[in-house]
């Protein structure tokens, strides 16, 4: 476990070393680096003894990653970006140390859903909110802008995780006529699933959106087992989808432009205006090769300095990934979510009880798809939308709750081996 | 709830995978995607490339060369073009920049000034400076351009809109490539507004435009050269062939007058060919015209190089081919009774021609017939100084007898000793050249021009200016201006 830990840091410092001409400056940042997650490790290590040993690992190499992109595209922003890991740890440390036993969080699954809720519905409270890009995300409170979506997330996952077992039992079996459960069961479902959708349309966050139903079928699917919630949800989706794509400009200006500019990248393609971004980001994946220009020699920033991609270094960092370290670095990245849903799921199957399971594969799964929408958005495979790529791009708010999630797997985690041994 | 877990995974894994795919298609993609618009990609790439110089003839005067502009913690090295000879020789040069992308020698030799020619040598060289992290170093270019009798040219045509251009008749180097208005390379990459707003006598002013090898005027009395090679190569004309000029030619019917624009027409009577050229006599050439037929002429364009793109080594897309024009477009007349043979021997009719071309025909005339492959780069050397490729004269065309061209040459001797072009006579040295002045129907805006080629006997450099929107002769206008560049070269 300490050898999967080193050899993840010892990556980071390989990676952040490369940077440049070997600085003292860019070694100090590796050593910073090696020495938060060595402290991270005993952390793990004395509380939670159990627990997966690549999880962590994983974690790091992947902010790693982020981190050295980061440096590349605006050292300053790797400062910022470093001391958002500190935090992370720290917020993962006080998590792991404090909350001895996670399942008290079952007892306040409604309190957790209401306050998601109300996460979600800050931005679009007056003097309060922020917006940026299009998406009123943001809270600012003095100079402190955070975005409280990437919390609702963990709590969401926490609440259905918690709800879904106390009734997949009625929901699986259903009752009432044609069996389909009654409104008891569902109701408080949908009455907080149909609020958080409300409020993420409100706010114009379609990734967000997106994520979140994906989560909420792929857990009501695992707690049932039944395919017709599956399709319910999808045509349900797909409604939702059709009228939004007709009510919102927005969301059809996303979807000409991808028809557009990605698969066929046909001349109508507006490279100049709406669909710069995207047709920068295909260039710069496309640019990238097999193996990449190189750390430090891609062409991400403009002579002036400026990114080429607006946004590169938070929603677009995949691109800033596979145009320097290529198809191989892309796919690197891509094999790293796949080992980290692989292993969060082997939690989820050896967990015994269903609150466990359920939040396993929830947290697994909401971190798994929100690695793929952002990513295939980037690279033109769905229509974009922009949220952050777990652990790499740059985002306080984005690397605390992911650090969060991670220690809620390794608690489960350990649970589960305890129990198992 | 396990099934599902796996089932789980494996729906995550197959998306992932199909990201993966995707990602791979944008590199089978990648060389369709490179040439769009907007891409910076290959342009950036190149602006971390230390791009050779570009130098005058004497490998001393540099036209384009790289400048360091920034050292950043991270990245690399960038170099931006600079132009230290500015408007001097921004054409043929051109210029390589970020916002407008390239043009001219810039575009056309992008690949040895970048280094990534298809030369081994420089390949393997580049790999390794690649592998290195070194600075990927480009070739340098020797052009043929003499600096000083371009600087002679540039300054003579300054405040015209027209161009000029002189060649070794012998080899085809081109030693001076003028267009006016010119623009300053310097200013392309973000002062483009300030080339845009120049102003000149002609509307538009198109200073991006190269004169030389797109400009397209109407050739007038120069083009009596091409059809007088045409009567003389056909054997049924010789220079003293007598012929008689009522001042006038009658062509379907109609009278043309010599010159259009004057009260009474010019007549001079029985004359010789000879004194018809000298004299620049559009009655005679009518005739002459109507006499060989307007296939008979166009065939000895051809033979000129009219109907191609001279193979000068710029971008195709800043040649144009010469001859006839209809609706914008080269125009070459499957029925010659379709053109009118008369007003084609005089260059009127619909003639379009490149002052290239015009010079063209008068180093064929120079150098016995033979029209030498016209060149603007002498060499190219690689950054440890070898010469990688060496420009050799090469025949472009063959265009007349040696017989027909020394006739031409004597012919077009006495048009600047005693004829209309006297003002190209310079002392010591004989000049041959043929005036020309074309009517766009509107006063004040002919088209003139001056072809020459000195010394007679043996020629040395042969010229052609051209100038638009002319209320004098070519005679007047041109010729002054082709004098001073061929005293500049022969010095």
């Amino acid at each position: 476990m300490l050898v999967g830990l080193l050899t993840a840091a010892g990556f980071a410092a390989v990676y952040i070393a490369r940077q440049d001409v070997v600085s003292a400056e860019s070694l100090s940042y590796a050593a910073f680096f090696i020495a938060l997650f060595v402290a991270a490790h005993v952390v793990v290590r004395f509380a939670l003894p159990n627990a997966d040993p690549f999880l962590l690992p994983l974690g790091g190499l992947l902010t790693a990653v982020g981190l050295t992109m980061i440096y590349r595209i605006d050292p300053n922003l790797a400062l910022r970006q470093g001391l958002w890991v500190v935090v992370g740890l720290a917020a993962f440390a006080l998590l792991v140390v404090f909350l001895r036993n996670y399942r008290t969080l079952d007892r306040y699954k409604y309190i957790l859903g209401l306050t998601a809720i109300l996460l979600l519905a800050l931005p679009a409270v007056p003097h309060l909110g922020r917006t940026i890009n299009g998406a009123n995300l943001w809270v600012g409170i003095g100079g402190l802008v955070f975005q409280p979506g990437e919390f609702a997330k963990v709590l969401l996952v926490v609440f259905l995780a918690g709800y879904l077992r106390d009734n997949r039992e009625v929901l699986s079996r259903g009752s009432g006529r044609f069996g389909i459960p009654s409104l008891k069961h569902f109701g408080p479902l949908f009455v907080i699933w149909g609020g958080a959708m409300l409020v993420l349309f409100q706010t114009n966050d379609l990734g967000g959106g997106l994520l979140y139903f994906s989560i909420f079928l792929a857990m009501l699917w695992v707690a049932t087992a039944r395919w017709p919630y599956v399709a319910v949800g999808l045509g349900l989706f797909a409604a939702g989808a059709f009228a939004l794509y007709h009510v919102t400009p927005h969301v059809r200006e996303r979807v000409s432009i991808w028809l557009d500019c990605s698969w066929t990248f046909s001349k109508a393609c507006p490279v100049f205006d709406e669909g710069y971004q995207l047709a920068q980001s295909i260039y710069a994946i496309s640019g990238g090769g097999f193996f990449g220009q190189g750390l430090g020699r891609g062409v991400l920033l403009t002579p002036e300095g400026h990114t080429y991609i607006p946004y590169l270094e938070t929603d677009f960092i995949f691109a800033a990934i596979a145009q320097e370290l290529g198809l191989a670095g892309a796919a690197g990245v891509v094999l790293l979510y796949i080992v980290f849903c692989y292993r969060g799921f082997k939690i989820a199957l050896q967990a015994s009880d269903g609150f466990s399971k359920l939040l396993a594969v929830g947290l697994t799964a909401a971190l798994g798809i929100q690695a793929f929408i952002i990513m295939a958005g980037v690279s033109g495979l769905i229509p974009l939308t922009g949220i952050t790529l777990p652990f790499v791009s740059y985002g306080g708010s984005s690397i605390v709750a992911n650090f969060l999630v991670l220690g809620l797997l390794l608690m489960v985690s350990d649970r589960v081996n305890r129990e198992g041994s | 709830m396990n099934a599902q877990v796996r089932r789980l995974f494996f729906v995550l894994v197959g998306l992932f995978v199909a990201l993966v795919l995707m990602t791979t298609y944008w590199l089978w993609k990648a060389p369709d995607l490179e040439a769009r618009q907007g891409n910076p990609q290959v342009i950036v790439q190149q602006l971390t490339i230390d791009r050779g110089t570009i130098y005058a003839a004497d490998g001393k005067t540099v036209f384009a060369r790289n400048r360091q502009v920034r050292k950043k913690a991270i990245g690399r090295t960038w170099y931006v073009r600079t132009y230290p000879t500015g408007e001097l020789a921004a054409r043929p040069v051109g210029y390589s920049t970020i916002e407008r992308s390239r043009t001219g020698l810039e575009e056309s030799l992008n690949d040895y000034l970048t280094g990534s020619n298809a030369n081994l040598d420089t390949i393997v060289n580049n790999t390794i400076d690649k592998l290195k992290g070194i600075t990927q170093r480009g070739n340098d270019v020797v052009t043929t351009i003499d600096a000083q009798a371009q600087r002679t040219a540039q300054s003579a045509l300054a405040g015209q809109c027209g161009a000029a251009v002189a060649l070794d008749p012998k080899t085809g180097k081109v030693l001076v490539w003028a267009s006016q208005p010119t623009y300053n390379p310097n200013l392309v990459e973000g002062h483009f507004g300030q080339i845009a707003n120049v102003s000149a006598p002609c509307e538009p002013a198109a200073p991006l435009l190269d004169r030389v090898s797109q400009g397209l005027f109407i050739p007038g009395s120069t083009f009596k050269v091409v059809t007088a090679a045409a009567a003389l190569d056909s054997g049924h004309v010789t220079p003293s062939t007598t012929f008689n000029d009522p001042g006038y030619c009658i062509e379907y019917g109609k009278k043309v007058f010599n010159f259009a624009d004057q009260s009474g027409p010019e007549v001079f009577g029985t004359v010789t060919f000879a004194e018809a050229l000298e004299n620049s006599i559009n009655a005679v050439f009518c005739d002459v015209g109507k006499e060989l037929g307007a296939r008979a002429v166009l065939d000895q364009a051809k033979k000129f190089g009219f109907y191609e793109k001279p193979p000068v080594e710029l971008p195709s897309d800043e040649i144009s081919a010469s001859g006839l024009y209809r609706n914008g477009r080269l125009y070459d007349p499957s029925d010659p009774n379709a053109v009118d043979p008369g007003r084609l021997a005089f260059g009127q009719e619909r003639l379009q021609v490149t002052p290239l071309q015009m010079a063209l025909v008068a180093a064929g005339v120079a150098n016995d017939g033979i029209v030498m492959r016209p060149s603007l780069v002498d060499r190219i050397v690689s950054p440890e100084g070898k010469v990688i490729k060496r420009t050799q004269p090469d025949t472009w065309k063959e265009a007349i007898t040696p017989q027909t061209a020394a006739e031409l040459t004597a012919m077009m001797t006495a048009v600047v000793e005693g004829g209309t072009g006297t003002a190209a006579q310079i002392p010591g040295v004989q000049v041959a050249g043929k005036t020309g002045t074309a009517e766009t129907g509107r006063p004040g805006e002919n088209d003139t021009w001056f072809i020459a080629f000195a010394p007679a006997n043996n020629p040395q450099v042969a010229v052609a200016v051209a100038l638009s929107n002319q209320s004098g002769t070519g005679g007047a206008t041109a010729a002054p201006i082709a004098k001073e560049i061929i005293e500049a070269l022969l010095g």
